[in-house]
């Protein structure tokens, strides 16, 4: 019975996941034809909407096709060990502060060791395929793996001090104090963790400009080259779902979760609370000319969804832009850039958010923050150096990186 | 046709020895994202590090030598576009001009003027491709999507003068297929006043973006006299400090008449051969520009009272064709009037007595027998074309030079001890067209 019910929420999140996911495909083709100055589907459906339902079609259709000299069990295993995963990360995220599947003690914990659990598929994948392309992109993506989860992994850890929990649900509660909006931790408490995060998680779901495992112009597709029909589209969903993942964790680690923009900020003698609707009293007033207390408290659940839903997309949109921005990386200057910059900057964020941590509990005003500051000098000089490092450091890093090769260049000539 | 595995390829090949890592031998081509069109790189990789590479040609060879000795001359022109389909203007160009100088013919002054133009148009084109597949190459999609919707501009205005978006054929012995159409030149300018702006865009995407100046600085570094060995020409050749270009030491056309710079970098890597492409384009602009200021003649009202004339005479053959045609199905013999008014040939539509081209019966001409040589200076390269003539209507040998087969020679000089992903980089620097290859 318990197996059966398992598999019915299973089921169910993997269907809200695939909602999401149909969604993001038409977005990104929408946002890359809107960055390229093109149109986008628009002939499926009204405005294109069907689009990716048809792309869906159509891959079912499509040959399933096997080389002789594949490994066919590792082979067909492959995508499913990377498609299977990302669907119980959704049941870790607080949608709202009602809408959750799971609410773990080290629900951050969990969600990192589930989501690297597909690296072993695309390595699996890469070695099963019999073609070298998909090898090289399988060691590609392991390497990658290994380097960008530990500043990851560095980065929430820096929050998860800050908010002193690892349950999802409750960093962003801490996110709703007297500090208000800026008090998100992504904006004013942990940028260099922010922008830490943003880096490494887009090189966590094998974004642009860290597409290594797949880059379609090197190693023709990567690791996914000789999938076709239903496995491939495995793939693509399951990476679609996990930057879903990731933008929502980004959202949950740095950007207020649920809350509303306004929480905690003070306007007058009103307080903002986690909901408009419960700041300006409306859910209160639905409730009682109702006399539906329910209604009044859906209507918060509805709005908490709203904000997450709209912050989310805002870092899938993040995400789609850069892929319309930039080129890719090698794999040298990725690994480079991850061992010899983001992580010791990580750590350096870790070690000064300890401190801080140790020295000053949390401020219970802006006002009372700043005083806390100013008292803990020390403290505030390190958090300085941080963002200097932070900030000025990849500047400073590329600077030093283009003027060694021009150097090269000019010796060599 | 079989492609064996090349000589020496497999000698550099060290299999797995007690433990020690084995190199991986891999096919990239013919059907690579990144080799555009046919091309296949045998090379041999240690992890991501090239040890070895050669470049295996043949795929896509399509006889356009031979073709020309089974043709008569205007027959085999318009399958030449198709050898360097980026930039057919080119290669219709020196095979034109070879026959020129074979025959003697001199071409009138607008004609030469129109070629120029149309040529730089056709550099800007095939400029702003490489720029796209490069970019696209290292990874930025956008680029390639930006420069393909300022080419389409040009094709329009290339569309509009010789019927074709792509494969140009519109040379012709002595001069050209027709005249510029009424208000073609000031759609010219119009377009060329737009793309100044267009390429400041490009430049601010990529010339301070800190990932292509890292995939693109000091890498892919050759020097003069390797590329001198290996008859590397063009932008790949001035890149590294050569000024050497046709229309500047052997002026063609009339660009002795336009003043523009040959832009030239010293260090000769990846970054090096963008930056000259990128300042070709804008030279370009500028010999255009000059060239619609100094084109000679172009009146067009006194064009366009031509053309009025002779489409009245072409109304009136019309008219007496629909009579007989309309007797002819009344079943009534048709007057000797009609007949004889039906009779009138077609005019022969040589509205501009300067273009000598068109007063050529074009498929039974005969030049006199000897042999030629052309060249010009081609996106690519220096791009020649030689002829010898019995005599005959169709050519005894025609022989391709194309700037191409050099400049992709060189690659295999270039990638040893480079990482894998610069290979796309340098071979995609290169601007290779494969059917120049393998013509």
């Amino acid at each position: 019975m318990l197996l059966v019910w398992a598999f019915l929420v299973y089921g169910a999140i993997a269907t809200l996941a695939q909602a999401a996911v149909i969604f993001m495909v038409l977005m990104e083709r929408k946002a890359l034809a809107w960055l390229t100055q093109r149109k986008g589907p628009n002939r499926v459906g009204p405005a294109g909407l069907l689009q990716t339902l048809a792309d869906g079609v159509k891959l079912l259709f499509k040959e399933d096709i096997m080389t002789p000299g594949q490994n066919k069990v590792l082979f067909t295993l492959a995508p499913a060990l990377f498609l299977f995963p990302v669907f119980p990360l959704f049941a870790l995220i607080p949608f709202t502060d009602y809408l959750w599947g799971v609410s773990l003690p080290t629900g951050a914990l969990l969600l990192f060791a589930i989501s690297s659990i597909t690296t072993v598929a695309v390595v699996l994948a890469g070695w099963a395929s019999d073609n070298k392309y998909s090898l090289l992109g399988g060691v590609r993506s392991a390497a990658q793996a290994i380097s960008y989860e530990i500043p990851l992994i560095m980065a929430a850890l820096a929050v998860c001090l800050f908010a002193g929990t690892m349950n999802l649900r409750g960093i962003v509660e801490a996110q709703q104090g007297p500090l208000g909006a800026i008090g998100w931790f992504g904006l004013y408490l942990t940028p260099v963790s922010f922008l830490i995060f943003l880096i490494a998680s887009l090189a966590e779901v094998n974004r642009i400009p860290f597409d290594l495992p797949e880059a379609e112009s090197e190693l023709v597709s990567g690791y996914n080259t000789e999938y076709s029909g239903m496995k491939f589209a495995m793939y693509f969903l399951a990476e679609y779902a996990a930057l879903f993942v990731m933008s929502a964790l980004a959202v949950v680690f740095f950007a207020g979760g649920y809350l509303s923009p306004l929480a905690g900020v003070q306007w007058g003698d009103m307080t903002f609370g986690p909901t408009l609707a419960q700041s300006v009293g409306l859910a209160q007033w639905v409730a009682e000319a109702t006399r539906m207390p329910s209604l009044g408290g859906l209507l918060i659940q509805l709005e908490m969804a709203f904000w997450f839903i709209l912050k989310t997309y805002g870092f899938i949109f993040f995400a789609m832009w850069i892929r319309g921005t930039l080129p890719r990386l090698k794999p040298d200057q990725l690994m480079g850039f991850s061992w010899k910059f983001l992580i010791p900057l990580a750590l350096i964020n870790v070690f000064v958010v300890a401190l801080q941590r140790f020295w000053a509990p949390p401020a219970s005003s802006l006002a009372a923050w700043g005083a806390q500051a100013a008292a803990n000098w020390p403290m505030a000089l390190a958090w300085l150096l941080t963002l200097i490092v932070g900030i000025g450091g990849f500047y400073v890093a590329s600077a030093r990186a283009f003027s060694r090769r021009l150097n090269a260049r000019i010796a060599r000539s | 046709m079989t492609t064996a595995l090349p000589q020496g390829i497999l000698e550099t090949f060290q299999p797995s020895q007690d433990g020690a890592t084995e190199d991986m031998v891999v096919n990239i081509g013919p059907q690579h994202p990144s080799t555009h069109g046919v091309l296949r790189l045998v090379t041999t990789l240690d992890g991501e590090v090239v040890k070895a590479m050669e470049p295996v040609i043949g795929y896509l060879h399509r006889s356009k030598e031979k073709m020309a000795e089974t043709r008569s001359y205007f027959q085999y022109q318009p399958t030449i576009d198709r050898v360097e389909y980026l930039s057919s203007f080119y290669d219709h160009y020196v095979y034109v001009t070879a026959l020129e100088r074979l025959a003697g013919l001199s071409v009138p002054r607008r004609v030469q003027y129109l070629r120029m133009i149309t040529m730089e148009l056709n550099r800007i084109t095939s400029h702003l491709l490489w720029f796209g597949t490069f970019l696209l190459d290292l990874g930025a999609s956008s680029p390639f999507f930006y420069a393909f919707r300022d080419r389409e501009k040009i094709f329009s205005l290339l569309e509009s003068i010789t019927g074709a978006r792509m494969m140009y054929n519109y040379y012709r012995f002595g001069g050209l297929n027709q005249d510029a159409p009424p208000g073609w030149l000031d759609e010219v300018r119009r377009v060329i006043n737009e793309l100044p702006h267009r390429f400041d865009e490009y430049e601010a995407i990529v010339n301070k973006n800190p990932i292509i100046l890292d995939r693109c600085v000091g890498v892919g570094i050759v020097d003069k006299p390797t590329l001198l060995a290996y008859g590397v020409t063009g932008p790949s050749l001035r890149a590294s400090g050569v000024a050497q270009d046709l229309r500047k030491t052997n002026p063609y056309c009339c660009y002795d008449e336009v003043d523009f710079d040959v832009p030239t970098q010293t260090v000769g890597d990846v970054y090096a051969r963008y930056v000259v492409r990128m300042g070709e384009m804008r030279e370009s602009l500028r010999i255009v520009h000059q060239a619609l200021d100094q084109i000679p003649g172009g009146d067009t009202a006194q064009i366009n009272a031509l053309r009025a004339e002779y489409q009245a005479i072409a109304d009136t053959v019309d008219a007496a064709k629909k009579r007989v045609a309309l007797a002819k199905k009344a079943e009534q013999t048709p007057s000797p009037d009609d007949v004889a008014q039906a009779a009138i040939p077609a005019p022969e539509l040589d509205f501009d007595s300067r273009f000598q081209g068109a007063k050529i019966n074009l498929l039974t001409w005969k030049p006199p027998a000897g042999e030629a040589f052309a060249q010009v200076e081609s996106p690519r390269g220096m791009l020649g074309c030689y002829l010898i003539s019995d005599g005959s209507p169709k050519a005894y040998r025609v022989k391709w030079r194309g700037a191409s087969f050099s400049n992709l020679s060189i690659l295999p000089s270039m990638m040893v001890g480079n990482l894998y992903p610069d290979l796309m980089a340098i071979f995609g620097s290169l601007d290779v067209i494969l059917p120049e290859v393998d013509r």
